[in-house]
């Protein structure tokens, strides 16, 4: 499954990163403590959280995930979208809570155990 | 969904609130920040987390949730714990992570909590 | 906003240590349980609580110290949070949902999500915020008891 993939099957507004839409996700990672998603998420995983300031697209960077997705309706502020373009990482919003998208997801298969 | 149901679906370990797992939950949110569980969880929901510091449980009080579970083994201080006696709101803890639990539970048939307008009243 | 002079039933300070997340949480919970034990709507109670947490917790990550002040009065409640610090430079800017000024250390340790002060004016019928940048903040909210569905004629 692609970040494409997603996109398109949750009706997701994409706000950086087209042309990283191809990239296959590994799995999921929910977190909204970022010391969290260093420690334990891994490459290619797609990262769904509410925090929205530019240190997200530094750890999606280190930790070259596939792709952010903010929910509840969240919207990266502007320094964030600007940095999130220089290192070409996707940004994605839903209107869903955390708890919802990430059983939608779940319930298409991707999976939050190590691969 | 019970908090037994919830206990056994996660595997989870009661950290608090053994006697209170007949407990009914209205739906489940998760999140770690906690001005979003004060603006956003309703009331009666499961607070699925890992932010383990007291506050979190002052913040379910203030909110009136029914229950914490705190995700990937994470265990709260056993100052927290007292907090969390004193207040009545028991407290879990699974090994899964925050995606696996939220998967898991959804999967089960937990609703998501409802979004808010002003005033806390339901809708869009 | 306009104030009627009413008597005051009940006021009480507390004073908020910067920096002091052990403790964060346990004023507005001494405010809750003041609330409950003089027997007011559970609502009630859930909204002002949730506002002083929030001013708590503003407080403790951005000011010195500070003092929360609870108001009870016939009409209505109200608490004053006053604090010495840097200040908020824009007020309109911080009361925008997702604005945050939050450092690394107060992100970890779950706050900073840019929704205090809208939480705040969320749960309030009124608020007042002003700030000195680099002298402190001052932030006043407002509960009314008997409030009515259309919005009461000003004498």
């Amino acid at each position: 499954m692609t970040v494409f993939d997603i996109v398109k099957t949750f009706g997701l507004q994409m706000r950086t990163g087209k042309d990283r839409l191809h990239e296959e996700v590994t799995g999921g990672y929910a977190s909204d403590l970022l010391s969290d998603v260093i420690a334990h998420s891994r490459k290619g995983n797609i990262w769904i959280t509410i925090q929205t300031h530019p240190n997200i697209v530094a750890v999606a960077t280190m930790k070259e995930l596939s792709g952010i997705i903010l929910t509840g309706e969240r919207e990266p502020d502007a320094n964030t979208i600007q940095k999130a373009e220089e290192e070409g990482v996707p940004i994605l919003v839903s209107p869903l809570f955390t708890f919802e998208l990430v059983g939608r997801l779940y319930q298409i298969g991707i999976s939050g155990m190590s691969p | 969904m019970t908090l037994k149901e919830v206990k056994e679906t996660l595997n989870a370990d009661v950290i608090s609130g053994d006697h209170d797992l007949g407990k009914e939950i209205t739906c489940a949110f998760a999140a770690e920040l906690l001005s979003d569980v004060l603006a956003l969880a309703q009331e009666g929901a499961l607070l699925i987390t890992g932010f383990t510091h007291s506050q979190v449980v002052y913040a379910a009080d203030l909110a009136n949730l029914c229950a914490v579970v705190f995700i990937r083994g994470k265990r709260p201080s056993e100052e927290t714990k007292r907090l969390a006696d004193q207040k009545k709101i028991p407290l879990l803890t699974t090994s899964f992570m925050m995606f696996e639990a939220c998967g898991l539970l959804f999967e089960y048939g937990l609703k998501t909590c409802a979004i808010k307008t002003e005033n806390g009243k339901k809708g869009k | 906003m306009e104030r009627k002079e009413n008597n005051i039933l009940l006021h009480k300070t507390f004073h908020i240590e910067g920096g002091d997340f052990i403790n964060a949480g346990s004023i507005s919970d001494h405010v809750k349980k003041i609330l409950s034990e003089a027997g007011f709507p559970n609502k009630i109670i859930r909204r002002i609580s949730i506002a002083a947490f929030e001013a708590e917790m503003n407080v403790i990550c951005y000011a010195t110290r500070g003092d929360l002040s609870l108001f009870i009065t016939p009409n209505f409640l109200k608490v004053v949070v006053e604090d010495e610090g840097k200040g908020i430079p824009d007020v309109n800017l911080a009361m925008s949902e997702g604005y945050s000024t939050a450092d690394e250390k107060i992100r970890e340790l779950g706050f900073g999500a840019g929704m205090g002060l809208p939480n705040i004016r969320k749960n309030a019928d009124e608020m007042i915020l002003t700030s000195k940048f680099r002298q402190g903040t001052h932030l006043e909210f407002i509960i009314y008891l008997d409030r009515q569905e259309t919005q009461l004629p000003f004498e």
